[in-house]
């Protein structure tokens, strides 16, 4: 058991302890979601912020419903309906939430850094909800905690990551927790959004999909991010589904037991054909209730008290 | 503390002693429930589970029941001094579907203050309304802070502040030793 944070900020800065620390955490408040009353006190009386100055509606409903089930208050705020539209920074901003006594301030911002940045301008508790192309640490532990779940020990397995790697931080984040925890990653997509330099961090870059696939436990497909291409990486949408998308007979080439994932929203018929996503092989909506196991757990480990205290409380736990 | 220095993991109690213990709570609770129909044993994470299953074990052999219903508590998340302490691991709770109108006993290695014993009454509020819950402790070291009291209790110790009570699973049989460390 290993957890000393504050805040969670990336993957990249976690250990392989810490990470399987929020794993082990989760399976517990995964059976929470499981009993009649689906509710936890552990986090009563503390107040979560949500602020999201990026839209998103799965992570925010996530750590939403991840606070609630543990307790305790929560604000949802958003950039459009906020003072950044009045011009406040969001050092203003945050120091506006910490004054009205936010322990926990979730962070979803179009800017690599900004969760980095808040957890050096204020005292709160700073989890990162997905900074620009950088991180998205709950993303990436809800991913390695369904693999877990459903193909035991990570170490050696091989994951194939599909898609827009270049603009994810969700391929980055993955890709980062997946080698700390001992599995090969294999990443694969057109050249303009998977590039060869990606190999600096220990991937193996391929653009046969034949390859990529047939060799995967695990086969992670992600989402063309429009939003965030300033101009068009590849000709079409019809074209990429046509050369990368997961169709029948691309599906033929798995492993009979490869796992099919996709962090969402899905783009039916461009990443994955239809059918296969609602199939019994992807795990689409699994990793939707983990993830928000994995939240709860996020949640309530960066709220725990100070290890210095332990020796003088010692006496309480019986 | 005081002068006289004990050592570190001074074995407190052996498997016999222990056994001795368990013999009497459980005979105690057979005096007490007529049948263990209605009965469910949950042993609190980690260390009251260890004495749960001692103690499971002499309730079948002496009820000749092979069907006593049991189940496995955390309290980690219902503990009211996250923010104080470390996070507590989280382990598996598995209490069987419904406690509405069973008389519980739960079960845990030590009792002290009292504060895990309050955290499992309303751990186990979310899992129905039981007609009864007792509390079976192996160690009462006293230094309540609570208004909390054992209905069985293996033996009463007067320990000091800084002493810990460890008990340890022995791996062939599952029989329990009892050792005294320090914090």
């Amino acid at each position: 058991m290993s957890w000393n944070r504050k805040h969670l900020l990336d993957i990249y800065s976690l250990s392989k302890e810490e990470i399987l620390t929020v794993l082990d955490t989760a399976k517990g408040f995964k059976q929470v979601g499981r009993r009649s009353i689906k509710k936890v006190p552990a986090l009563r009386g503390k107040t979560v912020v949500n602020l999201f100055v990026e839209p998103s509606t799965r992570t925010r409903v996530s750590f939403e419903l991840a606070a609630q089930r543990l307790n305790a208050d929560i604000i949802n705020f958003t950039a459009e309906a906020s003072s950044f539209k009045k011009g406040e920074t969001l050092k203003d901003t945050i120091r506006n939430l910490e004054a009205l006594t936010a322990d926990i301030v979730i962070i979803r911002h179009s800017s690599a850094g900004a969760a980095h940045f808040l957890s050096r301008v204020v005292e709160s508790s700073i989890v990162n909800a997905g900074d620009g192309a950088h991180s998205h640490p709950t993303q990436a532990l809800l991913d390695l905690y369904t693999m877990r779940e459903k193909k035991g020990d990570l170490q050696g397995k091989e994951v194939t990551i599909l898609g827009d790697i270049l603009f994810s931080r969700v391929a980055r984040s993955n890709i980062w927790g997946l080698q700390k925890l001992g599995a090969r990653v294999t990443l694969c997509g057109p050249p303009t959004l998977v590039p060869k330099s990606l190999e600096s961090m220990g991937c193996k870059v391929t653009y046969d999909v034949k390859e990529a696939l047939s060799n995967a436990d695990i086969i992670n497909l992600l989402r063309i991010q429009h939003e965030r291409q300033q101009h068009s990486m590849f000709p079409s949408l019809g074209e990429y589904s046509k050369l990368f998308g997961l169709n029948q007979e691309r599906l033929a080439w798995l492993k009979p037991d490869a796992m099919i994932m996709h962090p969402g929203p899905i783009n039916r018929g461009v990443e994955i054909e239809s059918e296969i996503a609602d199939s019994e092989r992807s795990v689409v909506l699994e990793q939707v209730t983990n993830g928000l196991a994995v939240r709860m757990a996020v949640l309530f480990l960066v709220s725990g008290g100070k290890v210095a205290s332990l020796e003088q409380k010692m006496g309480d736990v019986n | 503390m005081n002068t006289e220095q004990i050592a570190i993991d001074r074995l407190m109690f052996d498997a016999d002693e222990v056994q001795s213990m368990l013999v009497s709570m459980s005979d105690a609770i057979r005096a007490c429930h007529v049948t263990p129909d209605s009965l469910v044993i949950i042993g609190i994470q980690q260390k009251g589970v260890l004495v749960k299953d001692a103690m499971l074990r002499l309730l079948k052999q002496s009820w000749s029941s092979k069907d006593i219903s049991t189940g496995e508590l955390d309290i980690g998340m219902f503990r009211d001094d996250l923010g104080d302490n470390p996070v507590p691991h989280i382990q598996p709770t598995s209490i069987p579907d419904h406690l509405d109108d069973m008389d519980v006993i739960l079960v845990d290695d030590v009792l002290q203050s009292g504060r895990t014993t309050r955290a499992a009454l309303d751990a186990l509020r979310d899992f129905g309304r039981p007609r009864s819950i007792q509390l079976a402790v192996l160690f009462d070291r006293g230094q309540r802070r609570l208004p909390i009291q054992p209905d069985y209790v293996g033996r009463k110790l007067d320990i000091e502040d800084d002493q810990l009570i460890v008990v340890k699973s022995l791996e062939e049989d599952g029989g329990l030793q009892v050792y005294l460390t320090l914090k």
